[in-house]
């Protein structure tokens, strides 16, 4: 193995020129695959924040009595996945307005009669924060008696998470559409090199050379290059992330979200994904040399 | 007339190689004996090259069969195709040597491929290269080489490996008088310690300097099976 390793090392520094070509491209297709997964990554962890948030008010009907306002909040906690449910009165949500929106107070206080209907801040358990089970919920608790309406920005949840959802299929899509085409340029760099010294293959074989011989040099290249240039990408795309989320972690750090990069064994899968590639590309344009 | 030797350690039965619609060979019977040192001859076109071809399974017969060391060679498998050329050390009119590698890696390529030791194959390596004169050239690229050294060198390859049969292509074509007595010299050697050597050649003046058998083609059939 040592002898065929010397082969394939001594093979890429002759042929430099095109191992740097097939480098490069292998390092920019991880570049970009990868970045969108990162994206998704982050995009994910951002979804959740927001779920996390997630809080349903429930109106309740003018004038409910106080003796329904304690059934509505007994009714309410005792619903599965619901955490908590902290009633505000019409008085507390007016104080709560006026104070988001102070230079409007004066139009508030001249108000005869306070709009607002007394409600219920419903806090939500984690199982209940996906699209469907929100909406499940909602009807549930728009069927009660005392309630009014039932608002959590359903829409705006449900755009969102379709967005996610979107971003992932094309993400699929396009990783797909890359790996393809990486496997396919590193094929072709190896049938160029393998075109080249097509003379040299010839002889090994006249003077007895297996087909295993010939080939496994050829693989530990491409194994190589794939290896390499996906530790090339991964890089780049480090520096990348790291320049970025130090110039924007200190808007986002309100709490919200916190950019992070792949976990080591997700970086580890990346570059055993990308020495596969290699391996892929050099198997294609040999089986169809070496027929 | 066609001898038959119970000896041989090539045998062809009637043998014929087609390219299209054209006959290359036609009808080719002949016994190589072990050890033997024979001929071939003919014009240019005769089909000199494609009977070795034939040999070492550069080309598949039309029809016949071919028997080498007992190998049926209709019947052997792609994968057993490398045994068969390590029984043979082959030499080309144009050396086909390896332009990247050195006179030493060129050599040592053979026994590689057979999986052979990296210490025997430096042992065995240097043995040959002195044996045909070029120790000294070991680093030297086959470029930086005349013809009559390209050629030893591609002598000492065919020879590394200890092949029971060298076949050797129009192996003077292109080298002058005393280079080619250098060449036929070592063949004439590897022939002394029990080598099995065939030469296809049109260089009259080879077959005068030897008593060995000349097979003679013409046009693709054995016109002549004489010793010289």
């Amino acid at each position: 193995m040592k002898r065929f390793f010397k082969r394939a090392i001594n093979d890429i520094k002759e042929y430099r020129f095109l191992t740097a070509i097939t480098v490069v491209t292998i390092a920019l297709s991880i570049l970009i695959a990868s970045a969108f997964a990162l994206f998704f990554v982050n995009a994910g962890d951002l979804l959740t924040q927001w779920q996390k948030g997630i809080r349903m008010m429930v109106y309740l009907k003018p004038n409910t009595s106080e003796a329904a306002r304690l059934d509505t909040k007994f009714r309410l906690q005792s619903i599965a996945g619901v955490q908590n449910a902290i009633y505000i009165s019409k008085e507390e949500a007016m104080d709560r307005l006026k104070g988001q929106m102070p230079h409007h107070s004066a139009l508030l206080e001249n108000l005869k009669e306070n709009p607002l209907p007394d409600a219920f801040e419903v806090t939500l358990q984690a199982a209940a924060r996906d699209s469907a089970e929100l909406q499940f919920l909602s009807e549930r608790i728009q069927n009660l008696t005392a309630v009014e309406e039932v608002e959590y920005g359903q829409q705006w949840i449900q755009r969102f998470t379709n967005i996610i959802n979107l971003f992932s299929i094309a993400g699929y899509g396009i990783g797909a559409l890359f790996f393809m085409a990486t496997v396919f340029i590193v094929a072709n760099t190896i049938r160029l090199v393998l075109y080249s010294r097509r003379d040299e293959i010839e002889i090994m074989r006249l003077v007895g050379a297996t087909d295993r011989f010939i080939k496994i040099p050829f693989y530990l290249e491409g194994m190589i290059q794939g290896g390499l240039g996906t530790l090339i990408g991964l890089a780049v795309l480090y520096v990348g992330y790291f320049s970025l989320s130090s110039h924007f972690q200190p808007s986002l750090a309100s709490g919200l979200l916190t950019l992070r990069f792949f976990p080591a064994t997700i970086c580890l899968l990346i570059v055993v994904s990308g020495t596969l590639v290699g391996w892929l590309g050099c198997w294609i344009s040999l089986k169809q040399f070496l027929k | 007339m066609i001898q038959t030797n119970s000896d041989a350690i090539i045998r062809l039965f009637h043998i014929h190689k087609r390219y299209g619609k054209n006959f290359a060979l036609k009808d080719v019977t002949l016994d190589i004996s072990k050890n033997e040192f024979l001929f071939v001859t003919g014009r240019s076109g005769a089909g000199k090259t494609t009977l070795l071809k034939l040999l070492y399974l550069g080309e598949p017969v039309s029809e016949g069969q071919v028997l080498i060391d007992g190998m049926n060679l209709s019947r052997i498998g792609r994968s057993r195709i490398p045994l068969l050329r390590r029984k043979f050390g082959i030499i080309f009119q144009d050396y086909k040597l390896i332009p990247t590698k050195t006179v030493y890696e060129n050599v040592a390529l053979v026994l590689e491929a057979a999986g052979r030791k990296p210490r025997l194959i430096d042992k065995k390596v240097r043995s040959v290269l002195r044996t045909v004169g070029m120790e000294d050239r070991m680093g030297a690229l086959p470029q930086s080489l005349s013809g009559g050294e390209q050629q030893r060198v591609a002598v000492a390859r065919a020879a590394v490996g200890d092949p029971k049969i060298i076949l050797a292509d129009e192996p003077t074509g292109s080298l002058d008088e005393e280079a080619a007595g250098v060449i036929m010299d070592y063949l004439d050697a590897f022939h002394a310690r029990g080598t099995t050597v065939i030469v296809a050649t049109h260089d009259k003046n080879l077959l005068q300097r030897s008593t060995s058998r000349v097979v003679h083609l013409r046009d693709g059939q054995l016109w002549s099976n004489e010793s010289a």
